[in-house]
């Protein structure tokens, strides 16, 4: 599975984490999926209570979340996401199963009425991951307000409406916050790709 | 292919990404990325933000048991990893529908097993996990009118195929119309091609003519 190891003519240097992910994708690299469950296991706890559920709740989001990273793992494209980017959307979609007892439908890139990314020169696929200090300060740089708005939306998974009435605000300054701080982040994450 | 002019808000994208959108609508929003990758890429940058609000270091201990629980799971079940599938052959004829939807009604719009509906539409019932939301496949005849309607609550319509238009502007394949209780309109369908879309509500249609608020009831629409 060499295909799977970044090459070094890519432009793109995989991240700490996300080399772990390829080595398991290679090898099933148990010690590699160690060094992950102790960095993401209580990322992803934190990140899951933050929704007011209960802990032993949250422990089952964590193990079942890393076991879809291991089984997964092949399916894991650094070119796309960075490690904490592919596990949160893992943890999200077990959020909305295992908590909501819901689905989340999502399209399927296998088929055949999927319409695929134009293709993107070998420049443009610089790692959004790269810089992941420079978001995280970027995120920390927003107003108070709009960092809220982020909070409740991600770890409690708020919905706009919901985000309003947590707060007690109108939708509309809902809207234009959460607005406001896509189009300051989406700068920081132009910049890197 | 035609282009796609009526995209989803930014904030129904950003729902989506968290997860806090609910599943009837996001059956809609699943389905536009499916053939739109210009929302899917902001999608994707809000998943960034997502991965970067995960990676932050204020951790949660994890019971110590948990690995071993992990490990134990992993080996019961050792030939459950995903491996990734080869790209479909570009020469096999592509559905009408695309996944996510193709698989909740079950089938092509040739396969489904459409219910009149009156003024020559018909619909097919989506049943979804999660209540409070009706899914609904609707098919209404090239060239003719839905009866003038305003929305209880919010309409989400994805053309699928064919085309209608109202007073806010002409919809095609991938086109999504966000109605709220504001709206009031008559779409017609495109004289060209049946109109088959999907529409996600979270209440009745209120329909202007007499005659038609006799009959909704027996429509279940």
């Amino acid at each position: 599975m060499s295909d799977l190891k970044p090459k070094p003519d890519d432009k793109k240097a995989v991240d700490e984490m996300g080399l772990l992910i390829l080595a398991i994708a290679a090898n099933q690299d148990r010690a590699a999926f160690r060094r992950l469950f102790d960095h993401f296991a209580p990322r992803i706890k934190a990140f899951i209570i933050g929704q007011r559920t209960d802990p032993s709740m949250a422990e089952e989001v964590v193990q079942e979340t890393l076991v879809n990273v291991w089984r997964k793992a092949k399916l894991f494209d650094p070119q796309k996401a960075s490690a904490a980017t592919w596990i949160f959307t893992i943890a999200r979609n077990l959020r909305v199963d295992l908590i909501r007892k819901s689905n989340r439908p999502e399209p399927d890139v296998n088929d055949p009425t999927y319409l695929p990314e134009p293709d993107i020169s070998a420049a443009d696929q610089l790692s959004k991951s790269q810089d992941a200090n420079q978001l995280r300060q970027t995120i920390e740089q927003l107003p108070d307000e709009q960092q809220a708005v982020l909070r409740l939306a991600f770890f409690e998974e708020k919905s706009h409406p919901e985000v309003a009435l947590t707060l007690g605000v109108p939708l509309g300054t809902v809207k234009s916050r959460i607005r406001l701080a896509l189009k300051r982040l989406r700068l920081e994450i132009g910049e890197n790709q | 292919m035609n282009k796609i002019n009526h995209h989803p808000g930014e904030d129904l994208l950003f729902d989506y990404a968290t997860g806090a959108l609910g599943e009837g609508w996001s059956l809609a929003i699943a389905t536009h990325l499916a053939i739109c990758p210009a929302c899917r890429h902001s999608v994707s940058d809000i998943e960034t933000i997502g991965g970067q609000l995960l990676d932050d270091p204020s951790p949660e201990p994890v019971n110590e048991a948990t690995f071993d629980q992990l490990i134990s799971q992993i080996d019961q079940e050792p030939d459950q990893i995903e491996a990734p599938l080869n790209r479909r052959n570009p020469d096999a004829q592509s559905p009408v529908l695309p996944e996510p939807l193709r698989s909740y009604v079950g089938g092509d719009v040739n396969q489904l097993a459409w219910k009149r509906l009156g003024f020559g539409a018909s619909q097919l019932l989506i049943p979804l996990r999660e209540q409070g939301v009706t899914a609904r496949l609707l098919c209404i005849p090239a060239g003719r009118p839905v009866p003038t309607h305003s929305h209880g609550g919010l309409e989400l319509t994805l053309v699928m195929s064919g085309a209608f238009s109202d007073d806010t502007g002409r919809y095609g394949r991938g086109d999504l119309q966000e109605a709220d209780d504001q709206l009031e309109h008559q779409p017609h369908a495109g004289a060209d091609a049946d109109c088959i879309c999907l529409a996600i509500t979270d209440a009745p249609l209120k329909f202007k003519s007499f005659a038609a608020r006799v009959v909704q009831p027996f429509l279940g629409i």
